[in-house]
């Protein structure tokens, strides 16, 4: 084990993957030369060469698309977004193209490709650099996402996001890349669909995802002040998800709260909830709550940006309310 | 658009041609063998049969959804993906029929996937719109305008990353030109001397709007701006398409980058089954100009036998042939299986390990309901 920073590790990854495999390439805005917007990408121009390493012009929809067609004879692009908030001008070619080649080919045509870079807000970006991307991709069968909240996840599961068959969207998080944590040495994959229990607690079930994962541990931590042991379950993985992992913490705490930092339309949040509802009824003792993002595009202002964030408060009330408690 | 009829002569859709005077050149055949010249007849007779019998089928409601048909433009079809290599890729829109059998995809497998049976090149899954076959060389059949575009660079870098010689050809219609991935993909094409050609179909109109509606500039002043070199053919002479193709694709393969051919054509039916062949954006004169004045069929056909290379009796025979190939293509695809529902789920996902669940409608990944979803 060795300390390393979020942004490390996911270098890490991609330097494990590439060292193993020729086919694995990375491209996007600013990868090479710069070292990454983010500096994820540091020395790996040097390490692999601009052939493998690769800066792209400012073309989201005809990088992204050109790393798919690169997928279907079989390469393994890692494509980079600077933020998920550009990938929408490139969700064509990922919902179109890469979530549906494998069926309308009829199995003749696997995209192994890696859409990453971070989503959701970092500090005071505004409306157009400040969302989370989740729905749009697990809107779409055919596309996996994982959402590494530390270190470790990051190399474990970028690297398992590198060796799948299938299209994995990566989403990192710009608050993230500082945070440091035990990483495993050498060879580390974490299998996708595998949720993690980052707290254990019997009293109320937190279940979260991606950087709102350090928020419920937070809010778990102000709760333990008061007596109240929650569970903080990260589920690493949307897609798959790992049900079983989450109809456990159900059945233990029977009080849910689903934590995200995403919108509440149609939201991630919205999907586990009618999940629950369908599968664990009987074992819920009040009705799931969840705390997400402000239903409103993000605003600037540094008060009104932090009304529209979950908070570990926001989270702290909602466990009060699924405990028939009143707010704190 | 709405030129008199005399003038169409030398005009495909309302361009002028430049090239060599096919009737006062017997020569326009040099280069052929006799055989040469019959089989590419024979192709383009095969993909008009074809076609013919694909209208046929849907109007008795054999094939449903959309289909779009390449009538008026099989010379693009034979004059461009004749002259490549096996292992060469062809990568394109939606007009795609008469392209995927030119590249290698039986009629029999494109029939039955239009009817959408298991036989099918995409196992019914894809239709129309959707041919695949990746042992051929022929990487689809893509729906939205322009979406095939940058994916066809993407091919082209695969090529080039792993340093082979191939080509890829990555047709679209003209009015795909106007979509942004084309530009894009033009430009990175350019940046990084990938080995494809874009060839855009050009029949003057996406569906019912003129080019000339949606453009100041000419077609060629599109490529420019990225530095791609533009080419104009005529498409509806398939000798001079695939003289042209042979040349530029061998330039390709030896490292010449990227390039953009402008292939003037004309569609002789509708945008798709369900629209008319002319109406409120093109005349009937106009429509009945180009059939019997811009035939590649017969343009070749009559070049052919006044060289005294094809008699009539020739002709009926590869005729017969063609259609017979149509019809076998039509019953094989009648008498083929629908897919199985056991299969509904199949090729969603090409990995699925033991955690997690991909599906939350209760039925994916449930064996014999509609699973599993295992490619």
């Amino acid at each position: 084990m060795a300390e390393m920073t979020y942004r490390d590790a996911l270098n890490a990854a991609m330097c494990q993957e590439m060292d193993r495999d020729d086919s694995v390439f990375l491209m996007g805005e600013e990868v090479a030369e710069y070292d990454g917007a983010y500096k994820v990408s540091r020395g790996m121009l040097e390490r692999y060469g601009d052939q493998r390493v690769v800066d792209s012009p400012i073309s989201e929809l005809g990088f992204a698309g050109l790393c798919v067609g690169a997928a279907m004879t079989g390469l393994r692009p890692i494509c980079e977004f600077m933020t998920f908030n550009f990938s929408i001008l490139a969700l064509d070619q990922v919902i179109n193209s890469a979530a549906k080649m494998l069926y309308m080919s009829n199995g003749q045509i696997p995209v192994p490709i890696v859409f990453r870079g971070p989503t959701g807000a970092a500090l005071q970006l505004s409306a157009q650099h400040s969302q989370a991307c989740e729905t749009y991709y697990v809107h779409a069968p055919g596309v996996k996402l994982v959402t590494p909240a530390t270190p470790a996840d990051a190399k474990g599961l970028l690297a398992a996001a590198i060796r799948d068959d299938d299209p994995v969207a990566v989403m990192e998080g710009e608050l993230l890349y500082n945070v440091r944590g035990e990483v495993p040495d050498g060879e580390y994959i974490i299998p996708l669909g595998v949720a993690d229990l980052k707290r254990s607690g019997d009293d109320v079930s937190i279940v979260t995802h991606g950087k709102m994962v350090h928020v419920a541990l937070q809010a778990a931590g102000l709760l333990a002040r008061e007596g109240i042991e929650a569970e903080v379950l990260d589920l690493r993985s949307i897609r798959p998800l790992d049900v079983d992992a989450i109809l456990e913490t159900v059945a233990r705490t029977n009080r849910v709260v689903y934590l995200e930092e995403g919108w509440p339309f149609a939201g991630v949040g919205a999907q586990i909830v009618s999940m629950i509802q369908d599968e664990a009824f009987d074992d819920l003792d009040a009705p799931v709550v969840r705390v997400t993002q402000a239903d409103i595009p993000m605003p600037y202002a540094k008060n009104l940006e932090q009304l529209a964030k979950p908070s570990a408060k926001s989270v702290v009330n909602a466990c009060r309310q699924v405990l028939y408690l009143p707010a704190a | 658009m709405a030129q008199a009829i005399g003038e169409m002569e030398a005009k495909v859709n309302g361009t002028e041609l430049s090239t060599a005077d096919g009737e006062a050149d017997a020569a326009g055949l040099e280069g052929f063998s006799r055989e040469e010249l019959h089989a590419l007849l024979a192709d383009m007779l095969l993909y008009r049969r074809f076609e013919e019998k694909a209208e046929e089928a849907y109007a008795i409601g054999k094939i449903g959804g959309f289909c779009h048909l390449h009538i008026g433009q099989e010379g693009l079809a034979a004059g461009a993906i004749k002259p490549l290599r096996g292992d060469d890729l062809v990568i394109t829109a939606y007009r795609e029929h008469t392209q995927a059998i030119a590249k290698g995809i039986t009629p029999r497998a494109a029939m039955a996937e239009l009817y959408g049976r298991t036989t099918g090149c995409s196992g019914g899954r894809g239709g129309s719109m959707h041919l695949f076959d990746t042992s051929v060389g022929f990487m689809g059949g893509h729906g939205i305008v322009g979406g095939q575009i940058p994916l066809g660079a993407g091919l082209g870098w695969a090529i080039r990353y792993r340093g082979g010689d191939q080509v890829c050809v990555c047709f679209m219609g003209d009015a795909a030109v106007n979509q942004g991935a084309f530009l894009e993909s033009l430009n990175m094409s350019a940046i990084w001397r990938l080995p494809v050609i874009y060839v855009v179909e050009n029949n003057g109109y996406g569906m019912g709007t003129a080019f000339s509606r949606v453009s100041v500039t000419d077609m060629e002043a599109r490529s420019g701006a990225c530095g791609v070199p533009a080419h104009t053919i005529n498409g509806q002479d398939v000798l001079e398409t695939y003289r042209f193709f042979e040349d530029l694709a061998a330039k390709v393969r030896a490292g010449a980058g990227p390039q953009f051919v402008n292939a003037l054509t004309y569609r002789f039916r509708g945008h798709s089954m369900s629209d008319p062949v002319s109406g409120t954006y093109r005349s009937k004169e106009e429509v009945e100009a180009h059939i019997t004045q811009q035939d590649p069929i017969t343009i070749l056909r009559d070049r052919m036998m006044e060289a005294g290379l094809l008699t009539q009796e020739e002709l009926e025979a590869i005729d017969a042939g063609a259609r017979s190939i149509s019809d076998d293509a039509a019953d094989f695809a009648d008498a083929s299986p629908v897919p199985d529902p056991s299969t509904l789920y199949d090729h969603v996902y090409a990995e699925i390990n033991e955690h997690g669940r991909l599906f939350l409608d209760g039925r994916g990944e449930r064996p014999g309901d509609g699973g599993p979803a295992n490619g």
